[in-house]
């Protein structure tokens, strides 16, 4: 396996980070620490992991509502991600977006997004500067979105462009099954959703979204490709959410626990555990150091959200512009 | 040339200064390309803006000088990579104006007609407007858009409109509406530096009109109107065109003895509420003149703040000029009567001062 010591503990510690959040962040929603509403990624911790893997902060990626392992993937802080949900002052965007809006400027991240298909564009935009300013070689746009966004015209549009300016941009599409409560047998026209690139000039590659490593390779070579300056890739990670649409939705009204049992069995985390101890490639150990390593994270992480203040009211005002000459409507 | 301002429609200081006579839409592609020499991270996107290309060398042929000739010459002095001729996908490369903006360009995009804003809405309204809100001040969106809007020009429905009202609701947009060449090179240029998302209308009528600009280089500060005309007896208000019908009604009001005051209010969001209530403290009459549609509109915004700040200076309810809440139509009749007319104003203003 071509995949360094250290990147193999990266890719453990980020998928393990991400089950481990989402699985606390839902527990800490259910409890009423939450302000709102949250959507679980947990399931879905090979894509973003194996593709950001190849990433720098000088990358950006585009995110979607589901947006918090790409966050994470990205290497935002889980105790700022956790206040952000809690609303609290000390969150990522300072308790102004919430869970579906998280973004880290400084480390590459666009944003989550909660209108389906609205980031596209943007890590196409990332592209595009980085072409203007002729560093494509260090700075590629990576677009997350799901089988839901697949239909979304916008998707189209960004595909088109990205192609016809040849701009390094890796269209990830985790495909779970659902958008919602609809199957994507039903709502998507396709049998294989990467199908849809070579209308639009570029390769479609089909991945086993719940196997890290091939996620890993696939993503190299997209990257690659990209960094080369030949242009956009589609990847469609075949994948699945453990929970509901969002946190308050019983999957059990529209999926089978067979179902369910069968992708829990191709679980990613059990599946890179496996290889890697076969493949003795790092030790139940080190494994075990790096789950305990992230259970005082995740303690650490919701006793910050916990303990921090609220924001302050008058920031209701604030950052609406960068500045605006109205004093009537009160904007700082 | 020097041309001295007898009736300054300018704003004081500019009496006498270096200028000429340009026409608006010169101006708008001089100030464009002034903007691109001045900041190497401006760039344009927009159809059509190349003018096609030809087949056999893929060199650009820059046939219309884009969409109403706004950004003529520019691609062979600045290449397809900063006029970047975008396929029909308002929402696409808008997104894609934003996802620059967000990563340290300055993008400016031609939407071609005001219409096509609904195309690439969601864009505008959802990642634009928000991005700075909802990430908590992280971020900026230093991106600049234009349009043209209006009617009178045979479009017919859906090339006409005068929306603009729809995009000054947005918290986060700003919104400019120049109504002569000297405010549109003072506007534009202002916009492309502003480091939020501006988008800047332009009325198709003005873009053949000529008028003084000064050689030098200036910005118009956005939220800032202007006097046109001064006067005594009452107050209309303009935007956009409607600031060129308003100077036409206040030269027929003026042979029957009225004296009206011309306010320009040159942006729309964030707007100059002192110049509103500044003038009607003065004058006790106001007539807003817009060629938007009456609900929901900039009219209405003014017309409540004059209410508001003003009431007690009234001697007569404010009164409002304005598009009917119709489609425009595409017969020649029909949308001359769809528009504000400097006899529609004229009319108003009798009535509102008892002069029949």
């Amino acid at each position: 396996m071509d995949i360094s010591k250290e990147k193999l503990e990266w890719i453990y510690t980020t998928m393990y980070r991400i089950r481990r959040f989402e699985e606390t962040m839902l527990e800490q929603t259910l409890k009423g620490n939450s302000m709102g509403v949250a959507h679980t990624s947990d399931g879905q911790e090979a894509p973003p992991t194996g593709i950001c893997a190849h990433l720098t902060d000088k990358d950006w990626i585009g995110s979607t509502h589901r947006g918090h392992g790409h966050c994470i993937s990205k290497g935002l802080e889980t105790d700022k991600m956790m206040a952000e949900v809690f609303g609290k002052a000390t969150g990522q965007c300072g308790g102004k977006g919430g869970s579906m809006h998280i973004a880290d400027f400084s480390k590459g991240m666009l944003g989550a997004n909660a209108i389906v298909g609205a980031s596209i564009p943007l890590a196409v935009g990332a592209a595009l500067t980085a072409k203007l300013k002729g560093i494509e070689s260090e700075s590629v746009g990576v677009s997350f979105f799901g089988d839901g966004a697949s239909s979304q015209g916008v998707l189209h549009e960004s595909m088109n462009l990205a192609s016809v300016w040849k701009l390094p941009v890796i269209f990830a599409c985790e495909n779970n099954g659902y958008a919602e409560a609809t199957p994507s047998w039903y709502a998507v026209s396709a049998e294989d959703i990467a199908s849809r690139a070579e209308g639009y000039g570029m390769p479609g590659v089909v991945v086993d979204g719940m196997d890290v490593f091939a996620v890993y390779d696939a993503a190299g070579e997209a990257i690659a490709r990209a960094r080369a300056g030949e242009g956009p890739t589609f990847l469609e990670l075949k994948t699945y959410r453990y929970h509901g649409h969002f946190h308050a939705d019983d999957t059990s009204k529209y999926r089978k626990p067979e179902e369910e049992a069968y992708y829990k069995n191709l679980d990613s985390i059990k599946h890179f555990e496996r290889t890697v101890l076969k493949q003795k490639l790092m030790t139940e150990k080190k494994l075990k150091s790096i789950r305990d390593s992230i259970e005082q994270e995740m303690l650490h992480a919701v006793e910050f959200a916990l303990n921090s203040p609220m924001p302050d009211i008058s920031t209701l005002y604030d950052d609406v512009y960068v500045n605006y000459s109205n004093p009537i409507l009160g904007l700082r | 040339m020097t041309t001295s301002q007898a009736n300054n429609p300018i704003g004081p200081g500019y009496e006498g200064v270096a200028g000429s006579e340009k026409r608006f839409r010169d101006i708008f592609r001089d100030t464009l390309r002034a903007e691109m020499l001045r900041d190497e991270d401006v760039f344009l996107m927009g159809e059509d803006i190349s003018g096609g290309f030809d087949k056999d060398t893929k060199e650009p042929l820059d046939a219309w000088g884009g969409p109403f000739a706004a950004t003529k010459g520019l691609v062979q002095e600045f290449g397809v990579e900063r006029i970047r001729d975008a396929p029909i996908s308002e929402a696409g490369f808008v997104g894609a104006a934003v996802g620059s903006a967000l990563t340290g360009m300055r993008p400016v995009v031609d939407l071609m007609y005001f219409d096509f804003v609904t195309v690439a809405f969601d864009q505008l309204l959802s990642n634009a407007a928000k991005s700075r809100y909802m990430f908590g001040g992280q971020t900026k969106v230093p991106l600049t858009l234009f349009a043209r809007s209006g009617a009178g020009t045979g479009h017919a429905a859906q090339h006409s409109e005068s929306f603009y009202s729809m995009l000054a609701h947005i918290p986060g947009l700003k919104v400019v509406v120049p109504s002569d060449p000297y405010s549109v090179k003072g506007l534009l240029a202002a916009a492309i530096r502003d480091d939020d998302p501006v988008f800047v209308v332009n009325d198709k009528k003005l873009i053949n009109l000529t008028g003084f600009v000064p050689d030098e280089e200036y910005v118009i500060e956005l939220g800032k109107g202007r006097y046109m005309r001064r006067g005594t007896d009452v107050t209309l208000v303009g935007m956009s065109y409607t600031t060129v019908v308003c100077q036409k009604a206040a030269d027929q009001l003026a042979e029957i003895g009225i004296d009206a005051e011309v306010v320009d209010m040159m942006s729309l969001s964030p707007f100059d509420e002192d110049i509103l209530i500044e003038s009607v403290t003065k004058t006790h009459n106001v007539v807003i003149v817009d060629e938007d549609t009456p609900r929901a509109s900039m009219s209405s915004e003014f017309a409540a703040i004059i209410a508001d700040k003003a009431f007690d200076h009234l001697d007569a309810p404010v009164k409002r000029v304005t598009a009917p809440h119709t489609p425009v139509p595409y017969n020649r009749d029909l949308e001359q009567e769809f528009m504000p007319q400097p006899g529609d104003v004229v009319g108003t203003v009798k009535n509102l001062l008892g002069r029949e």
